[in-house]
């Protein structure tokens, strides 16, 4: 599973010119067309009858209050509008409460993963791609492997390794640190560091943030960090994935010419410089891929919570993912679930285009020692 | 040309949709066609293990075989999900475990269909089993087995505390006395489920619960909830009771098999656990100590529900006369341990397992679950309250258990 995406092109080609592009197109004739349709048909087919027909599908559900009786497309279905998405943003209820705590688990979990996953992929990366390295291939293997094991079995070993006696905990001790009940223990990060450095007391919350809200959900809940239980189910994903992207990020270092290197060392670059100027720059490409996947892979995070928590301890291990998948299949409410979706879909969106966004090619000082680099 | 294209696209998609939503439109009546004859009925259980699902196998295979229908037993993995799926998909199995805390959800939908009035001796099942499954005054489905909360007491640890069967707790005033008496022994007194189906029992014994009686107004918020949760806080705060995984355990039933805690509170499923992994603790099973209004404990029951949709109604119920049958419920008790559904079968049973006196006697005065749509969020949000007990003010949680309640039977 290599995914390189090319580069995109720095400026415009001069020689694709739009005339080259019209004779092209009337260059295809009829017959040509229709083969051309004929032939991509299958997959046009698959795609709309399994991807864009659900997605409707799915689409009208979140506008109704359908309770899974029969068809959703019945007449005698209740439509309900907006109301589904207005009860999840707008009126105060626990619909709203559960769905902002699975958004503000999700957001810690994406802030921590996302970041570590890739520094930890990285460093893997450059790690076996060493020349002199001895056992390459083994270690390649061995950091590999947590991705091609299942995730369910890979999470009940999680569930021994973070037990109160079990090994992390046992680890803990030696260091004469007494570990928590990791999953059973709701307290959120932020508010523990806060509370150890004296800036607040996690049993009396300064009154400004518990007793304002954002979305019905106080400021201090907001501010509370991934809860020590999130925190085990986040170790568990960075170990998991990071040995995928470590893959995409070595087949991009190995198509880096061994000449660059020698070049820049030649030209007096440190090892740092050489990192940081050459690699860096070359990776940016599988560093947009590597980001996306994990900004989207994360925020569907679902099976290590239905597995390990089920959303507990006091709902801090909730996702939206797997709150939608409650809420519809569960309590029968299939129009919020539908909408939950819809709402996880539009954040993934979003995310990717800020990202892109960021990665955006910019004329700085830093591709132009790009450029040089590339022309030496 | 390229106009066309779109229009091309957009047709095509158009007919794509139509023929996928008439495909999924096929639910449009709301009494199937029924069929006479030979049935061929599909059944969804939510077994407890092996030794359930061959015994609801082999009984499905005899009632086919001695009517001529077919039958066929699926045991699921996950119940509620698989149900929830199937009635999304317009096709639910015949013949299904309904779970009492998920009946009200299922018959406000419209899923199950109401047969209880076509079961002659309906009467025998117990009252309060009956009462769980009825929904707007008509008695839905038939329940199949129930099994109720009470107190286990560890022998061994007990006696090493200086304790006699003269000091099994009766009240709340002597579990407290009996489990200091414990804690200063340096045994962990009492483990205790940190959810509304275990601490739920002493809002019983206090006079509360979460719903009124038919299950139309929210009572969490009233002093004797109150009263039920500080005595429980109490207990924790005091180091007298402990929450499962806080020992390390998943539930109570196995704090109690690995002999970390001396009481525990469960039902009637821990005889085959403790029979299974931990055979050699020495326990006595005892009602739950009485509080403030007297004896109270909690009920689950699961029914036989039959979906509104079966093409075979007739055989159906008859599926279901035949499971609940006496002579069934025996030959079920036999192979897998549960308490018939039906009071004419108490003594039989008690004759069986004189040890479940406990359990059966609790069926008198037990509180079945919440009945009443839409609480499954609202309940889970109360139990991730309670898990956090020992930090929390007791009023402020009934409180929002309250306002939640309201508003999910409200909607």
């Amino acid at each position: 599973m290599v995914l390189t995406p090319e580069a995109p092109p720095r400026r415009p080609v001069p020689d694709a010119t739009p005339t080259r592009r019209r004779r092209r197109r009337s260059g295809l004739q009829r017959p040509e067309r229709i083969a051309g349709w004929l032939f991509v048909a299958p997959v046009v087919v698959l795609l709309t009858v399994f991807l864009l027909v659900p997605i409707l599908m799915a689409l009208w559900v979140s506008f109704t209050s359908w309770n899974g009786q029969g068809s959703p497309f019945r007449s005698g279905v209740p439509v309900s509008g907006a109301e589904n998405y207005v009860r999840l943003f707008a009126e105060d209820g626990l619909t709203r409460q559960d769905f902002m705590m699975s958004i503000r688990n999700n957001l810690y979990y994406v802030l921590v993963v996302v970041p570590t996953q890739t520094v930890l992929a990285l460093a893997l990366a450059l790690a076996v791609n060493q020349r002199l390295l001895k056992a390459k291939s083994f270690f390649r293997t061995a950091f590999y492997f947590p991705s091609i094991t299942s995730s369910v079995a890979i999470s009940v070993v999680f569930l021994f390794l973070f037990a109160n006696s079990g090994a992390i905990n046992g680890i803990l001790a030696w260091f004469g640190i007494d570990g928590p009940n990791w999953f059973s223990d709701p307290r959120g990060v932020l508010h523990l560091i806060l509370n150890a450095v004296g800036l607040v007391d996690i049993n009396n919350p300064p009154a400004a943030l518990a007793d304002n809200e954002l979305f019905g959900l106080p400021w201090w809940q907001w501010l509370s960090g991934p809860s020590v239980a999130m925190c085990s189910i986040i170790c568990l994903v960075v170990w998991t994935t990071s040995g995928t992207f470590m893959l995409m990020f070595l087949a991009a270092l190995q198509n880096i010419p061994v000449q660059l290197e020698e070049a820049s060392l030649l030209d007096g670059a440190s090892r740092w410089q050489y990192l940081r100027r050459v690699v860096l720059p070359m990776l940016k490409p599988t560093m947009f891929l590597v980001i996306t996947l994990g900004l989207i892979g994360t925020w569907q995070v679902f099976d290590q919570v239905y597995v390990m928590s089920k959303g507990n301890p006091a709902k801090t291990t909730l996702t939206p993912a797997y709150l939608s998948f409650r809420t519809a299949f569960l309590d029968l409410e299939f129009g919020i679930g539908a909408a939950i979706a819809f709402v996880l879909f539009s954040i993934i969106i979003v995310m990717t285009l800020f990202q892109r966004w960021v990665m955006r090619d910019r004329d700085v000082p830093r591709s132009r020692w790009f450029r040089r680099a590339r022309s030496v | 040309m390229r106009t066309s294209h779109r229009v091309m696209a957009v047709a095509f998609l158009a007919t794509a949709m139509v023929a996928g939503a008439s495909a999924c439109g096929s639910g449009f009546n709301d009494t199937p066609e029924q069929q006479s004859g030979p049935a061929d009925l599909e059944i969804l259980i939510g077994s407890s293990g092996q030794a359930e699902t061959d015994a609801v196998q082999q009984a499905a295979a005899a009632w086919a075989q001695s009517t001529g229908n077919k039958a066929t037993v699926v045991p699921a993995q996950d119940l509620a999900q698989q149900l929830g799926q199937a009635f999304a998909g317009s096709n639910p199995p015949d013949v299904f475990y309904v779970d009492a805390g998920r009946f009200a959800d299922y018959a406000k939908a419209g899923a199950l269909l109401p047969y209880g009035n076509e079961i002659s001796d309906a009467n025998d099942f117990y009252a309060s089993l009956r009462d769980a499954f009825t929904f707007d005054g008509q008695l839905y489905c038939i329940p199949k087995d129930f099994s109720t909360i009470a107190m286990q007491i560890n022998t061994d640890l007990w006696a090493q505390a200086g304790l006699t069967d003269a000091d099994v707790p009766t009240t709340w005033d002597e579990l407290r006395a009996a489990a200091e008496k414990l804690k200063a022994a340096n045994i962990t007194p009492i483990v205790i489920g940190d959810t509304r189906d275990r601490i739920g029992a002493f809002m019983v014994q206090a006079g509360g619960w979460i719903v009124n009686k038919d299950g139309t107004q929210a009572t969490g918020d009233s002093p004797e909830n109150l009263q039920a949760l500080q005595y429980v806080q109490g207990l924790i705060k005091d180091g007298l009771a402990v929450y499962p995984r806080d020992i390390d355990t998943g539930w109570g039933g196995e704090a109690f098999g690995k002999q970390l805690a001396a009481i525990t509170f469960e039902g009637n499923w821990i005889k085959g656990a403790l029979q299974n992994d931990f055979p050699d603790v020495k326990y006595t099973v005892n009602e739950m100590p009485a509080g403030p209004k007297g004896k109270g404990t909690l009920s689950f029951t699961v029914c036989w529900g039959i979906s509104a949709k079966t093409q075979y109604r007739e055989q159906a119920i008859d599926f279901v006369r035949y499971m609940t049958s006496a002579e069934q419920q025996i030959k079920f008790t036999e192979a897998f341990g549960v308490m018939p559904s039906r009071a004419s079968l108490r003594d039989e049973y008690l004759k069986q397992f004189p040890n479940d006196e406990a359990f059966i006697a609790g069926a008198s005065y037990a509180q079945g679950p919440v009945k009443a749509p839409k609480m499954d969020s609202v309940l889970s949000d109360f139990d991730a309250g309670l898990q956090q007990l020992a930090s929390t003010d007791p009023k402020a949680l009934l409180e929002r258990l309250q306002d939640n309640t309201e508003a999910a039977l409200a909607g």
